[in-house]
């Protein structure tokens, strides 16, 4: 089956006359994107901080690569028992530091994405430890990737324009108010928290399917704050911001390949910049319409810069 | 709109209800009684323990001692999102609305309940969900239509004037359908002209939905107009109940807020 599936996306980008290179870009891109999503619906929309879901990826990640290499599990259902592996942990430590209050569930994410990855160090039988787990096989080919991006985004953007996402958001705006007006603030917290893990794992066995090599220190603090910070500059509250900030993330170090080492620091002085001079992030508390887009470029055209005052009035 | 309870049980029943903050006896052996369809307020000068007491009712304090019975139904320590759900609404001293979000969602939001499909009905749009997300939308609709703020549903809740944001919360509050509305200084920051408007707001409110109030107020006008009853409290002390005449012409009443013997 796998051959069939590499030879059609082969077909594909054959005739659309894409590079091995560009492929391989753009699977990164993807495994991004879904990452970021989930980042997005947690911290955008829910207004929690995790600084573990690097954590999540490396779940998703093994337990992909571990069931295809190990069982001969089909990578299909090796992605979405990685992903579902991923929302577990997430449910159970969910269950015990969501009564926490901010900053205490933040450090216990740290820790928590910390402690998982010398875990998989320390268990060298089972994950090959620090030397690393190759020979997985390569399923992740840029059509698949790219297919399960369209999925992650439209069942992220489902899953926020409903009931679900106006309990997150009701959340992030007064927990105290949500409360009041019955809902469950706990177990709508634990929700977001699984969404994201799901998401974070899910980029992470397709990575472990386009690298076919992975080692526990791809998946360090470092990856961790790399998605905060797409999902801060793509824009807090915004499916598409985040889309987009992915790509930007992904994209701009290939680019500028030559001063790759600095991209931490670039991180950095993004955030600073984001934070100094348009908080909400790229697109914050909107999604990307067309038609203002549009409306903006005209109004740029005049000289007048109105729907970008409109916005710093949002901003708080 | 009322759900189908027995109207002669107490809507709401505290016995003797204690809560310490340290040293500070926020509220001393509170007791109330508050039949269905009554109008009840709560007065007494800063610090008191009023809002203490909404509190407790709704579950964001755990009092020591005593019991709060609604409908009948003892509700001790029960969380807050489960006091909403079985029928308390509640609006807030310092406005707490979902300020980023549209006037519409603010109310959609509270009535959440009713919003009964899974995660794969939102995720294919099944036509339980399009009904669902619909009737939601009406009862929002109907709600701001009753509060005055049928033609702001795409204002941003934090941009509104503060009147209208004091109407948006009691409209959120209904979208619970409770049997109990919790007002916590509703007339605050109101002139005389606006506060009237409030007593005809809240009375009609109440014949429209059937609904009981407790009302936390310092306008003394707005008090004597509205409330059947009221409680008196003074240091977390329930120092006279009655008739709004009655509280007026009470020397301990006068001593709390005047501060000396008549």
């Amino acid at each position: 089956m796998l051959s069939v599936f590499n030879s059609i996306n082969n077909a594909f980008c054959n005739t659309l006359g894409i590079s091995s290179y560009m492929q391989g870009v753009v699977v990164l891109m993807c495994i991004n994107i879904i990452a970021v999503l989930g980042m997005s619906v947690l911290t955008g929309f829910t207004r929690l901080f995790s600084f573990g879901n690097a954590g999540f990826m490396s779940i998703g990640a093994y337990a992909a690569a571990i069931l295809t290499v190990r069982y001969n599990v089909n990578f299909l259902v090796a992605i979405i028992l990685g992903a579902l592996a991923a929302g577990f942990v997430a449910f159970c430590l969910g269950s015990i530091t969501l009564r926490l209050k901010g900053d205490y569930f933040l450090i216990t994410c740290l820790g928590f994405g910390e402690c998982v990855r010398v875990l998989f160090n320390w268990t060298k039988n089972l994950t090959g430890g620090s030397a690393g787990f190759p020979g997985i096989p390569a399923y992740s080919n840029m059509l698949f990737s790219v297919v399960c991006t369209i999925l992650a985004f439209f069942i992220a953007w489902r899953f926020i324009h409903s009931k679900y996402g106006r309990n997150l958001t009701s959340i992030r705006e007064n927990e105290v108010a949500a409360q009041a007006v019955g809902i469950n603030a706990f177990r709508t917290k634990r929700l977001s928290f699984v969404f994201s893990a799901i998401y974070a794992g899910w980029a992470g066995a397709i990575y472990a399917g386009y690298l076919m090599y992975i080692v526990p220190s791809a998946f360090n603090l470092g990856k961790s704050c790399e998605l905060i910070t797409t999902t801060v500059i793509g824009g807090l509250g915004s499916l598409t911001g985040s889309v987009l900030g992915a790509i930007l993330v992904t994209v701009l170090p290939e680019v500028f390949r030559s001063m790759a080492n600095y991209r931490m620091l670039l991180y950095g002085i993004a955030v600073v910049l984001v934070i100094m001079f348009k908080p909400t992030g790229l697109y914050g508390y909107k999604e990307f319409s067309l038609k203002r887009t549009i409306a903006w470029f005209k109004n740029l055209g005049k000289g007048k810069d109105k729907p970008a005052a409109a916005e710093g009035k949002e901003d708080k | 709109m009322s759900k189908n309870v027995d109207k002669t049980i107490p809507v709401l029943e505290m016995q003797g209800v204690d809560k310490h903050f340290g040293g500070v006896h926020a509220i001393d052996n509170f007791s109330v009684q508050i039949k269905h369809g009554q109008i009840h307020g709560l007065i007494g000068p800063n610090g008191a323990g009023k809002t203490t007491i909404f509190n407790n009712i709704t579950g964001i304090y755990v009092p020591e001692m005593g019991k709060i019975l609604f409908n009948g139904q003892d509700i001790t320590g029960t969380p807050p999102h489960r006091v909403a759900q079985l029928g308390i609404g509640r609006t807030f001293q310092n406005i707490r609305l979902f300020a980023n979000l549209p006037v519409l969602e603010n109310v959609i939001i509270a009535a959440n309940k009713d919003a009964t499909y899974g995660f794969m009905d939102a995720l294919l749009k099944t036509p339980k969900y399009k009904e669902r997300e619909k009737a939601l939308e009406e009862k929002a609709m109907g709600l701001l239509k009753v509060v005055g703020l049928a033609d702001k549903t795409k204002e941003l809740a934090g941009s509104l004037p503060y009147g209208h944001q004091r109407k948006l919360e009691i409209a959120r509050a209904m979208a619970l359908d409770p049997d109990l509305l919790l007002l916590d200084e509703p007339a605050a920051g109101m002139n005389t002209e606006e506060s009237l408007d409030l007593v005809n707001f809240v009375r009609e409110i109440r014949d429209t939905f059937d609904i009981t109030i407790l009302m936390i107020e310092h306008h003394m006008d707005v008090v004597s107009s509205l409330c059947d009853y009221c409680t008196v409290l003074n240091f977390g002390k329930t120092i006279a109940v009655g008739t709004p005449a009655e509280v007026k012409a009470d020397p301990e009443v006068i001593k709390a807020y005047l501060g000396g013997t008549v």
